[in-house]
């Protein structure tokens, strides 16, 4: 994949982000370092190993369906950037 | 030359609240209508370390689901991330399932009228709920933000999608209410449309044959339609509208998915913006939730759970009482009607259409403004399937006549009284003495010997006032039957 200034701000659209000409340099240098090195990984030799989805072997970890007491108001709201006394306020999303 | 023929197709996505008693993902309770913010953690929260764990009871509702719509379960099954930004998801992605959904390849059998359908399920997933954001109540001033309530936010929620097998706005709602029919059978999801518990988008397009050529409108998908009735009203409107639009030159054809809106009050759909390719969602398997595997065995234990499914219950309504497609369908259309009837006629010595029209007349009436509380209305009511049961025994006895059942009937459904005394207290009990009623018989022929002479004479039309005679000295209390049997009897009158 090439990583050029079409495919920067395509995905400055898509994460909803802003950025500095220098940003958008140093996120292009970024990229194209980390898909250099994922590169390297098309080097080795992986027939016969089968394809998986998750680095661990186990599945299934379920928890049973019962409740416990969830954290209170004021604990939840202390950190927001913008509250009232019941609700987090953020920026308007339909018109 | 005449307007170029269409068929519309429709497919839907149809989103229902599982019934948990917790989240899906954490242990935060589900109440609906909870105060705002109250049932929030660091889960919820997307706290940096906070890690979700699957509440297994929700994938027990989701296969459950996916068996009842007719769907494979597949041995292997995965979350991945759904990356979109919006206030109401606090981690930036909602966790779903894009190539390995829980439940895949089922049907659905619905009726229109008297002719069967059948749409195909692509595919049934389990994901997230956002959270809600509030847009009216409390207003801020400039109003430039919205009010978000994280309650919402993790409930387990199905994604069910419909092949594109749909053709009008009836068969939409028809096969809409058969899903949420089977959805409430099951105990999966209480399905309350007016509550968001149970939420419908519809992909329309048209296939237009135009002078032999065929010609696609480009798909519109009309988010959250929250009734029944708007379901059908905005696929009706959407269809012309792509029509009228392509005769007029102004449709576009073969395009991206166009998201539209529906207003019900003005009765029109309303375009909201192109929509996003799914690629730019950057689904990828969530590295936090490993995979789920689902044994056969497992499979077979949760289908061996299933209730009769509705269908089932409808045919065998039919054959084993004797009913109409049609009253079958009515009293199967919700299993606690169904479950109310088949009590009554368990306990009823008599004909099942008797309390089929006694369950679809008085009872359904009495839960005509209970809407989707319908079920609990009737779980709730005082009056309980045996007592129904007594009454029409008693009605079928002639204790009591048609009118007086009813009068009945309603006094037992809100006093929870036993049928017999509110007859007792009402003074409704007949008189079927045969010697008390052979009594009056005797004395009102004595003192009308000229009608008696007219009926002789063959005048038999005269036979009902000895009737209304006897009934009049009895304050209506005789058993009309009893009487009409007692003055042919006297008479000689076969």
């Amino acid at each position: 994949m090439e990583i050029d200034a079409q495919l920067i701000a395509y995905l400055e659209e898509l994460s909803c982000l802003i950025l500095s000409e220098r940003e958008k340099q140093r996120l292009t240098d970024d990229l194209r370092e980390i898909l250099n090195s994922m590169a390297r990984l098309e080097e080795l030799n992986t027939t016969g190993v089968p394809e998986r989805s998750h680095p661990f072997d186990n599945v299934n970890a379920f928890r049973e369906d019962v409740v416990q007491p969830s954290l209170s108001r004021e604990h939840i709201l202390q950190n927001a950037p913008a509250h009232n006394s019941e609700f987090f306020i953020a920026p308007k999303t339909v018109e | 030359m005449g307007y170029p023929e269409y068929q519309v197709i429709i497919g839907l996505e149809i989103h229902a609240e599982l019934a948990t008693e917790s989240k899906v993902f954490c242990s935060c309770p589900t109440t609906f209508g909870a105060a705002p913010n109250t049932q929030v953690c660091p889960i919820c929260l997307a706290l940096p370390g906070a890690l979700p764990v699957l509440n297994e009871k929700a994938v027990e509702l989701a296969v459950k689901a996916g068996l009842a719509l007719g769907c494979e379960i597949p041995p292997f099954s995965r979350f991945d991330r759904k990356h979109y930004f919006y206030p109401d998801l606090p981690k930036a992605f909602q966790t779903s399932q894009l190539d390995h959904p829980l439940c895949r390849s089922g049907i659905v059998e619905f009726r229109v009228d008297d002719q069967t359908y059948q749409v195909r399920i692509n595919r049934v997933h389990l994901e997230e709920e956002a959270g809600k954001s509030v847009h009216s109540g409390e207003r801020l001033q400039g109003s430039h933000y919205s009010l978000m309530d994280l309650n919402r936010g993790g409930l387990p929620l199905i994604e069910i999608v419909t092949e594109p097998d749909l053709r009008s706005g009836e068969q939409a709602k028809a096969f809409l209410e058969r899903l949420r029919t089977i959805l409430r059978y099951i105990e999966v999801s209480d399905c309350k449309m007016q509550e968001g518990s149970l939420r419908c988008d519809a992909n329309v397009n048209l296939s237009i044959n135009d002078n032999g050529k065929n010609v696609r409108t480009s798909i519109v998908e009309i988010k959250n339609l929250n009734s029944f009735r708007a379901v059908e009203r905005a696929i009706n409107y959407e269809a012309q509208r792509q029509y009228e639009d392509y005769l007029d030159g102004n449709m576009s054809l073969n395009a991206g998915k166009i998201t539209a809106g529906w207003s019900d009050a003005e009765g029109r759909t309303y375009v909201q913006r192109q929509k996003e390719q799914a690629d730019d969602y950057f689904y990828f398997p969530d590295p936090d939730l490993v995979p789920i595997e689902i044994s056969a065995e497992q499979v077979e234990s949760w289908r061996s759970q299933l209730p009769e499914l509705p269908a089932e219950r409808e045919a065998r309504f039919v054959t084993q009482y004797g009913l109409s497609a049609y009253d079958a369908g009515v009293l199967t259309a919700a299993k606690g009607i169904a479950d109310f009837y088949e009590t009554v006629v368990e306990n009823f010595d008599g004909d099942p259409k008797i309390v089929a029209n006694w369950v679809m007349g008085e009872v359904l009436r009495m839960l005509k403004d209970a809407g989707d509380e319908a079920e609990q209305a009737l779980a709730e009511a005082p009056l309980k399937p045996h007592m129904l049961a007594e009454l029409l025994q008693l009605l079928q006895s002639g204790a009591i006549n048609g009118n007086q059942a009813k009068e009945v009937f309603a006094e037992m459904w809100t006093s929870g009284k036993d049928a017999a005394v509110v007859v007792k207290e009402r003074g409704f009990e007949q008189i079927s003495d045969t010697a008390a009623i052979a009594e009056l018989v005797n004395a009102v022929i004595a003192a009308n010997p000229k009608v008696i002479a007219d009926i002789q004479g063959g005048k038999t039309s005269a036979m009902g006032f000895l009737v209304g005679q006897v009934m009049k000295k009895t304050a209506g209390k005789a058993n009309p039957k009893l009487v009409n049997q007692l003055i042919r009897e006297q008479l000689n009158i076969t």
